[in-house]
């Protein structure tokens, strides 16, 4: 059975569907860094997903195209940031708390539309879906080629992300400021940069992008909206960025890792290896869980979930 | 007169804080929800007619509430403890899972009297949420790992374990269902009012809650917990450990959900079913947040929430406004409470200039 799965493992179907799968987790995860950077504890991920997914569904079902289903998803996930924000930053009201409300109401709000608007018949609605675009010249790499650049454009548009954050945080002056306030927001302050404005940009962008990372769900993987389609996404990525060390290339690493465990489970079942599926199942959070606990202890911005107020 | 003013300025805060903010965060809640409601071609005021009359509009529908309540209490009772230690135990539904299969097992493979039977079938309940409480406790206090997501990962450990044992090891013999055998008779809570639904789990989850003021405000345990969730440094002073008191209320908060698990095989389901929880440990959140971390509290935030989950049935079937709006409205009162108790409003100038913010 070992050798069965170090057979998948070292395959190129593996790896193919280990990027596939990252994609999801790479975008969220890219979002919430700019927000954690920014001293946000950004665990309203999953609530932002679940809007993502369900309104990236509905914008391709009303009009047939993907890409306005990803900017309606991108506005559901950053509706999602704005009430995260306004209960955060405006009000202080605790991370924790208000992120387990935030996505309470983006599961229950999504339901509600979803069964609404789709009398009878939810379950069988079907929109758009992304479909694989060749890169040319790129893709005629031998090997590399078919594995990297044979994706649907969401896993280019990740890969893009990716590079943006790594840059803005590298070399902009808009990212240092973002990490200034998460380490020292009382210091920033006293330089003029507004603590509120940098949070709310930061969460409203993370939103925007993690709803881009729930439509890779309904308009990539599938062509449909499933209730609970995201499960634990959300979760998963933020861990990724706990694991990263709140670094963009840990960060990307780390959503790798949590991806390969998806695939591997997925490749698992259609292998039918003698495993009960649900173990499966569980692979992608055991391998997660087990990750934080190698990592161990971690540095995590120095006023990470402290509400800030000019006193 | 400066005690007369401070015992007035005491009971202004707990009016605002117990009874005011609640009861405004539920209102202003409905308020948004109906937006919502109106968005899907429902009208408001009918659908909200049938989620209250369904949830408190008879004697069935009242006893329908109550035995919603009974898990909610307990689950309540369990985010409760860990909140007012700072410990945000997202992890409750999990540790209910735990809680029922280790109670089933108890109930379905013995066959013992049954005054030691059902103790022993709710024991193991705790136990069993216990132990799914006890490792975030301990990855929290030894190794610093993150509660929040360490508990909510474990929750869909324990979902699809459970699922695993009903498709295996628990799975009634001879049946495709994913379910175990009927528990035991001598495991089964009776009912407590005839010909309604509602058992014994109700005497217990009210006991629980009377055990578990005293414990938070009465014993030198709870005092210590409560000090560790107001100022973890000044209680590091003062001698408490803090890995300590993080393990320890892990291991009630769990046990207790634990014992809600249990109670809803024991009490309702008789065996372990795939589904047996509409996320209970979830709604627990809302519950314990409107109940304002405090048993009373909680005790009247799950019979609200229960009532909502029974009328939202009846408002589903007469108005098709789905069951799952419930969340929103959960979801709202969660928000606008703590971002109520947050923000340092002061209320009785809210209306005049200024707006109220300090």
């Amino acid at each position: 059975m070992i050798l069965d799965i170090l057979q998948i493992i070292f395959s190129a179907e593996f790896f193919y569907a280990s990027i596939r799968m990252t994609t999801p987790l790479l975008l969220a995860a890219m979002g919430g860094l700019l927000a954690e950077r920014a001293g946000v504890l950004i665990l309203s991920l999953e609530g932002m997903m679940v809007a993502g997914a369900f309104f990236g569904f509905y914008g391709g079902y009303i009009t047939g195209s993907v890409w306005f289903g990803v900017l309606l998803a991108m506005i559901g996930g950053a509706l999602i940031g704005l009430v995260y924000a306004i209960a955060t930053v405006s009000f202080n009201a605790n991370q924790v708390v208000a992120a387990v409300g935030v996505n309470m109401l983006a599961v229950g709000v999504t339901s509600v539309i979803f069964r609404g608007a789709f009398v009878g018949g939810a379950g069988q609605a079907t929109g758009p879906q992304f479909l694989r675009y060749r890169l040319h010249f790129l893709s005629d790499i031998p090997i590399i080629g078919d594995l990297f650049f044979n994706h649907i454009p969401l896993v280019y548009l990740a890969a893009i992300v990716f590079v943006l954050v790594y840059l803005f945080f590298k070399y902009t002056d808009w990212g240092l400021k973002v990490k200034a306030v998460g380490e020292h927001p009382l210091a920033c302050e006293s330089v003029g940069i507004s603590v509120t404005k940098v949070r709310y940009l930061t969460i409203i962008v993370c939103g925007l992008i993690a709803g881009i990372a729930g439509s890779t769900l309904s308009l990539g993987y599938l062509n449909r909206f499933v209730e609970g389609m995201v499960s634990g996404r959300g979760w998963i990525a933020f861990s990724a960025i706990i694991l990263g060390g709140w670094q963009p290339v840990g960060t990307l690493i780390a959503s790798f890792i949590f991806g390969a465990a998806n695939a591997l489970q997925i490749r698992i079942q259609a292998y039918g290896l003698n495993i009960p599926f649900q173990f499966l199942l569980m692979l992608p959070y055991l391998v997660t869980l087990l990750s934080l606990f190698i990592i161990g202890k971690v540095h995590s911005p120095a006023a990470q979930g402290q509400p800030y107020s000019k006193e | 007169m400066s005690i007369l003013q401070n015992v007035q300025d005491y009971i202004k805060n707990l009016k605002f804080s117990m009874i005011i903010l609640p009861v405004f965060s539920i209102l202003l809640a409905l308020i948004f929800g109906s937006i919502l409601i109106i968005s899907i071609g429902v009208n408001p005021i009918e659908a909200y007619k049938y989620l209250f009359t369904g949830a408190f509009g008879s004697w069935i529908q009242i006893t329908e509430t109550l035995v919603n309540a009974i898990p909610l209490i307990f689950t309540g009772l369990a985010i409760t403890i860990a909140f007012r230690a700072s410990i945000f135990n997202i992890g409750a539904e999990g540790q209910l899972y735990f809680g029922a299969v280790f109670a089933t097992w108890a109930g379905v493979t013995f066959s013992l009297p049954i005054y030691i039977h059902l103790p022993f079938a709710i024991l193991m309940g705790f136990i069993g949420g216990m132990i799914w409480g006890a490792i975030p406790g301990i990855l929290n206090a030894k190794k610093g790992l993150n509660i929040v997501i360490v508990t909510l990962l474990m929750n869909y450990i324990a979902i699809h374990f459970t699922d695993f044992l009903l498709n295996g090891p628990l799975q009634q013999p001879g049946s495709w269902n994913p379910q175990s055998s009927l528990i035991e008779s001598t495991v089964i809570l009776p009912i407590i009012f005839e010909r309604t639904s509602v058992h014994a789990g109700l005497i217990l989850a009210l006991a629980l809650a009377v055990i578990v003021y005293i414990f938070l405000w009465k014993s030198t345990l709870g005092f210590k917990l409560r000090m560790v969730g107001g100022n973890k440094k000044a209680s590091e002073n003062a001698g408490v450990s803090i890995d300590k008191t993080i393990i320890l209320t892990m291991l009630l908060s769990g046990g207790i959900a634990g014992i809600a698990g249990a109670v809803e095989i024991l009490g309702k389901h008789h065996r372990l079913i795939t589904g047996f929880s509409p996320e209970y440990g979830f709604d627990a959140i809302a519950v314990a947040i409107m109940g304002r971390l405090h048993p009373l509290g909680v005790i009247i935030a799950a019979i609200f929430f229960g009532g909502l989950r029974a009328g939202a049935s009846v408002m589903q079937t007469a108005v098709r406004m789905p069951v799952v709006a419930v969340s929103v409205i959960q979801g709202l009162v969660i928000l606008f409470i703590v971002a109520g108790t947050a923000a340092d409003i002061d209320w009785s100038k809210i209306f005049k200039k200024g707006g109220g913010l300090k």
